[in-house]
This record gives C-alpha cells, sequence and structure tokens, in this order.
C-alpha cells in the first residue's frame, strides 16, 4: 500500500500507536471503545434497576442495593456517557475535518483529555466494585458528608479528574474553531455542528471547574470536617445544592447540544434543503448556552430556598425553553417540501425531534412552581429527564454514529438491519419511559424500590419496553462490528452530503486534506435555490 | 546547556500572594466587626487579580482572550447574584421572635 493511499486506521498497526497516539481522529475511537465501556455498564445497573421495579415487593435486591444501583447508573451514564459521547467521539473526529485543518490546535492535550477521562472512570468503576455509593448521581449533602457509607470520595474523585479531561476537550474545541478554519470559513459558514460545539465547549470550561469545587469541598468537609455545608459546623446543606446545579443544569446542554447540531446536520441531509433560518438556529446554541446558566434553581424548589429565589428561577425556565422551540421549528420548517429519505440517521433525527419536544414540553410543566411541587421527586421527573438525555441525546449520537460511519470506517452498514434498530429503539424508548409519567402523576416516588400493587401495570409496561430498548441498544454492536470486516466500501460521500469532510478520502488520511481546501459557499448548498448568486 | 530564571515579576507576585495569605490569617485572629466580611472579600479579590494578571498572563494578551476571561468572573457573577437571591430572601427557621435576640433564635431550646 503506497503512502498516499494509507488511512488514519491503517497508517501504523502497533498497539503503542494506538495509546500515544495524537491524531485526533484515533482519540475519537479511543474514546468511542471508552463511553461503549460505560454505556453497558450503565445500562447494566438500569437492567437490573427495571428487573427490580417488575414486582411491587422489592425481591430481587435490598433497598441498599437498590440505593447503590441508581447511584451507579446515574453516575456512569451522567459522567462518563452522556456528556462525553457527541464532543468527545463525533466531535474529536469532525471538528478538524469540518473545518479544513490537519488536526485539533492541542493535539497532545487532546490525548491528555482521554487519560483524565478513563483514569476518572477506572477510579468511579472501582468505587462501585468495591462496594459502591448510595447517594444518588447527585451527591447531595449532608448526606454525603456525614450519613452515607460508601464510598463517596473515591467516586466523587473519579468524577474530579474526569471532569478535567471535559475541560481540556472544550478549551481545545474554542482554540481549534477559533484559529484553524480554512480560508473563506467565516463564522456563518460553518456547518450548525461546530456552533453547537462551540456552545457546549463554553459550557464545558465555564461550569466544570464549579463541579469539580463542589466535589473538592464534600471531601473535605467529609474527611476533614471543614464546615461548608453542614449546618452544625456552620455551612449551609443548600449551598450544595446551588453549586451542584449550577454546573449540572447547564450539564444538560452540554449533552443535548452537540445532539441538536447532529440533528440539524441529517435534516438538512436527508430533506435536500438548506437549513431553515440557519442564523437563528446558531444563535439559539448559544442563547442555550448563556440562559442555561440562569435556571438551576429549578432543580430546587422544595429545598427550602426562598419563595422569591424560586420565582425568579422559575420564569428562566420558561425563557430557556424559546431557543430551544426555535430550534424544533426550524428544523420542521426545513422537512417542509423537503425531499425526504429514510435512511437510518434519517429515522434517529425525526425520533429525536419527536422525543426531544415532549421531553421539553414536560420540561415547561416542571417550571411550573405549583405543579413541580407535586411531581417533585417522582417518576415524571424520571421520564421527563430521560426523554431530553435518552430519547434526545442518545437518539442524537446513534443517528450521527450511523451518519458518518462510512466517514469513520471507510465501510457502509446494513441499511435494512440500521433501520429496524432505529424502529425498535424508539418503540422500545417509548414503552419504558411514557409510562413513567403516569406513574409520576399518580404519585410513585423515584428512588424506591417498592411500591403500591396498583401501580405495577404501569411498571410492567416499563420494565417490559427496557427489555425491548436493551435489545435495540445492543444491536448496533453486532451489525456495526459486522460492517467493520464485511461491509461495502464507503466512497468519500456516500450520503451526496455538502461539507468538508467529505470531500476528503473514508476513512480519511492521516492528516486529512492534501490540501488546505477553500470555502466558496455557504452550508447546506443541496438544491440549486440554495446556492449563493454570485458564488 | 542554559538555566532558566523564573522572570522576576513572577517571584515578587509569589510573594504578594504570601503576604496576602498571611495578612487572612491574621485579620482572622481580630475582631473587625461588619468590616470582617469586606476586608477578607477585598484581600481575595486582590489574591485573584494578582493570578490573572501575573500568572495567567491576562496583562498582556489579546481581547479576545481577555473577554474568555472575563466570561469567566462573569459567570461567577452569575453564580453569586441569582444564589443570593435564595440566601438574601430566605425566611429564617424558625422565626424570629420579637424582641429576641440573633444568639437567642440560634438553636436555643424553647420554652
Amino acid at each position: 500500500m503506497s503512502e498516499q493511499e494509507k488511512n488514519y486506521l491503517t497508517a501504523d498497526y502497533r498497539l503503542r500507536s494506538w495509546f500515544f497516539t495524537t491524531d485526533h481522529k484515533r482519540v475519537a475511537i479511543l474514546y468511542f471503545a471508552g463511553i461503549t465501556l460505560f454505556f453497558f455498564v450503565g445500562g447494566a445497573a438500569a437492567t437490573l434497576i427495571r428487573l427490580e421495579l417488575a414486582t411491587p415487593q422489592g425481591d430481587l435486591v435490598t433497598s441498599d442495593v437498590y440505593n447503590r444501583l441508581f447511584t451507579m447508573h446515574g453516575i456512569v451514564m451522567v459522567w462518563f456517557f452522556l456528556i462525553p459521547s457527541i464532543p468527545t467521539t463525533l466531535g474529536n473526529f469532525l471538528v478538524p475535518l469540518m473545518i479544513g485543518a490537519r488536526d485539533l490546535a492541542f493535539p497532545r492535550l487532546n490525548l491528555t483529555s482521554w487519560y483524565l477521562f478513563m483514569g476518572g472512570g477506572a477510579l468511579t468503576l472501582y468505587a462501585i466494585f468495591a462496594g459502591g455509593v448510595d447517594t444518588g448521581w447527585t451527591f447531595y449533602t449532608p448526606f454525603s458528608t456525614f450519613y452515607s457509607n460508601g464510598h463517596v470520595v473515591l467516586a466523587a474523585t473519579g468524577v474530579f479528574v474526569a471532569g478535567f479531561g471535559s475541560i481540556l476537550t472544550g478549551l481545545n474545541f474554542i482554540v481549534t474553531i477559533h484559529r484553524l478554519r480554512a480560508p473563506g470559513l467565516t463564522w456563518y459558514r460553518l456547518p450548525i455542528f461546530l456552533w453547537s460545539l462551540y456552545a457546549t465547549s463554553v459550557i464545558l470550561v465555564l461550569a466544570t471547574p464549579v463541579l469539580a469545587m463542589t466535589l473538592l469541598l464534600i471531601a473535605l468537609e467529609r474527611i476533614f470536617g471543614v464546615g461548608v455545608f453542614d449546618p452544625r459546623l456552620g455551612g449551609d446543606p443548600l449551598l450544595f445544592q446551588h453549586l451542584f446545579w449550577f454546573y449540572s443544569h447547564p450539564a444538560v446542554y452540554i449533552m443535548i447540544l452537540p445532539g441538536m447540531g447532529v440533528v440539524s446536520e441529517l435534516v438538512t441531509c436527508f430533506s435536500r434543503k438548506a437549513l431553515f433560518g440557519y442564523k437563528f438556529v446558531a444563535w439559539c446554541s448559544i442563547a442555550i448556552a448563556a440562559i442555561g446558566f440562569l435556571v438551576w434553581g429549578h432543580h430546587m424548589f422544595v429545598s427550602g430556598q426562598s419563595a422569591f429565589s424560586a420565582l425568579v428561577f422559575s420564569f428562566m425556565s420558561f425563557v430557556v425553553a424559546v431557543p430551544s422551540a426555535i430550534k424544533v421549528f426550524n428544523w420542521t420548517a426545513t422537512l417542509h417540501k423537503g425531499w425526504i429519505r429514510f435512511d437510518a440517521p434519517m429515522l434517529y433525527a425525526l425520533a429525536f425531534i419527536g422525543l426531544f419536544t415532549i421531553g421539553g414540553l414536560t420540561g415547561l410543566f416542571l417550571a411550573c412552581l405549583a405543579y413541580d411541587v407535586y411531581v417533585t421527586d417522582t417518576y415524571f421527573v424520571v421520564a421527563h429527564f430521560h426523554y431530553i438525555m435518552v430519547g434526545g441525546m442518545v437518539t442524537a449520537y446513534f443517528g450521527g454514529l450511523h451518519f458518518w460511519w462510512p466517514k469513520i470506517t471507510g465501510r457502509l452498514y446494513p441499511e435494512y438491519w440500521a433501520r429496524a434498530a432505529a424502529i425498535l429503539i424508539f418503540f422500545g424508548f417509548n414503552m419504558t419511559f411514557f409510562p413513567q409519567f403516569m406513574l409520576g402523576v399518580l404519585g410513585m416516588p423515584r428512588r424506591y424500590h417498592t411500591y403500591w400493587p396498583e401501580l405495577q401495570v404501569w411498571n410492567v409496561l416499563s420494565s417490559a419496553g427496557a427489555s425491548i430498548l436493551a435489545l435495540a441498544y445492543a444491536l448496533p454492536l453486532f451489525y456495526l462490528g459486522w460492517s467493520l470486516f464485511w461491509g461495502r466500501r464507503a466512497g468519500p460521500n456516500p450520503w451526496n452530503a455538502t461539507g468538508l469532510e467529505w470531500q476528503t478520502p473514508s476513512p480519511p488520511p492521516k492528516h486529512n486534506f492534501k490540501t488546505t481546501p477553500v470555502v466558496t459557499r455557504p452550508p447546506y448548498c443541496y438544491t440549486p435555490e440554495a446556492q449563493p448568486q454570485n458564488a | 546547556m542554559r538555566r532558566w530564571y523564573p522572570p522576576s515579576i513572577l517571584l515578587w507576585a509569589l510573594l504578594g500572594l504570601l503576604a496576602l495569605l498571611a495578612l487572612t490569617v491574621a485579620l482572622a485572629y481580630q475582631r473587625l466587626g461588619a468590616f470582617n466580611t469586606p476586608v477578607a472579600l477585598a484581600i481575595a479579590t486582590t489574591k485573584a487579580l494578582l493570578v490573572a494578571a501575573i500568572f495567567m498572563e491576562l496583562r498582556e494578551r489579546r481581547s479576545l482572550i481577555i473577554a474568555f476571561a472575563g466570561a469567566g468572573f462573569f459567570w461567577l457573577a452569575i453564580l453569586m447574584w441569582l444564589a443570593a437571591t435564595d440566601f438574601t430572601t430566605r425566611p429564617e427557621f424558625p422565626p424570629r421572635q420579637p424582641g429576641a435576640t440573633i444568639s437567642g433564635a440560634a438553636g436555643a431550646p424553647a420554652g
């Protein structure tokens, strides 16, 4: 094989060429392996939880083990799958390709991020398997600092370490998008995916340090008795919730913004139309990132925060829905009169729009002070955030993974199986989580392993849906794995998509482009009308 | 091989930070009444500015980097401002009795 034909996968086969690589594409693959592992670890905990809830008695695990199971599920899924998934895999792979660069601005820092992520993940997994943590993923004080008998400090240290990986990734993306764009690639010619990742990176850089500091304070109070959150030592337990949610609510946008970016790419490509209201969609990403920092108190309506404060946060929570709604309307308008193709990535994109809308609208219910008091800590909240994080973000991740799979691997996946998996995921997801809205309204509290017998029907429905969902999530592992060896070879642009990443071979060569591309057109020129008149 | 010496400004900044730390510790033992918090915050702010200007080298950076660093402070202000909407308007529990002193309200057993 000549030097020119070599791609990033075949450039070097040695193991050390992977573990010491500074190639953004290989780092993306390393991340992909890591988050897939964590996804199935978190998924295993979810499986046990749903098995337990199939009967009202609590006959599979004890309440203490149940506490550790949902904590494990939350910590692993939030910090080691949902937050890193799209930015570190698709983002790492695509940012330089989409802007016509050879690599990210700081390639070694990129690899460092992966080691920090895996190191943090290893610490957290050790904490889980050495006995676990029973605080829930939220580490609420004073339970976490005083009463809990789990490995709180070890798990928090894992999250703390992985957080630095997030910060470095965000920093890398911001600098890369500012400094390494190809000639002619102005801000308004950037794909929306990059606007989304840029907004996400700003949140990563600004919010993650607050989480790191908060987890450090938990460790200080738990180990040394430094009074920060414990009222007996002069602290304030609500201070923890303020600090924690100052990070963790924007973290929801860290999860969903990249998903929105992916969906913008998919909807335009499979409608063969330019994105409706490009500038609005782009700036809505920034607006969501900014306003997302002003709403955290809606997690604390029943915590004892002041009524005035709750009113302010309630109002801001309604405001943040506006840019999200604009995006949904613009995707829908893009579909209007488009030449729609229902390939697997598009099925995921359409599922995202529907599920995210349900998640977003039920979020408005929870922004209402009176209604939130009624359903706080019930399964209504569980269903709501799963519609956003799983129905929204995970669906978008799968859509993006299928869309760029030919670019990443140079192979086409079997379309029939992919469509079957997408449809199965949609039905499995709704069957799992829609009954949880009903359970919430009927008053079933979250984080309990027993419940009233009259709620069993909804719980059995949910558990049955979860088994379909588990199967559907496992399917891509098989057919995508199969395609690596036996899939048809992909050309540079199997979807006839726009964007610089499609102008280079699949898989791309080590340095992405033979010559630096020059951009002369706006993004998404799918129709003659979308072409600039003087281009 | 040439030996590398840290620029003198870094050493001066380090000394400045250590001096401010000593001042913080010393003032912790002084009764300043209502001035305790403002003085402590003023010292902390000076420390943060020293770190930002000298160690982060923001004093000689371009406007874009200054803007990003400023965003950090702005976001910190958001955290403090919105959290303060709670801490400054939260009702006391148990409610203070008319005429009771602060020490009397803080955890003294009823009756």
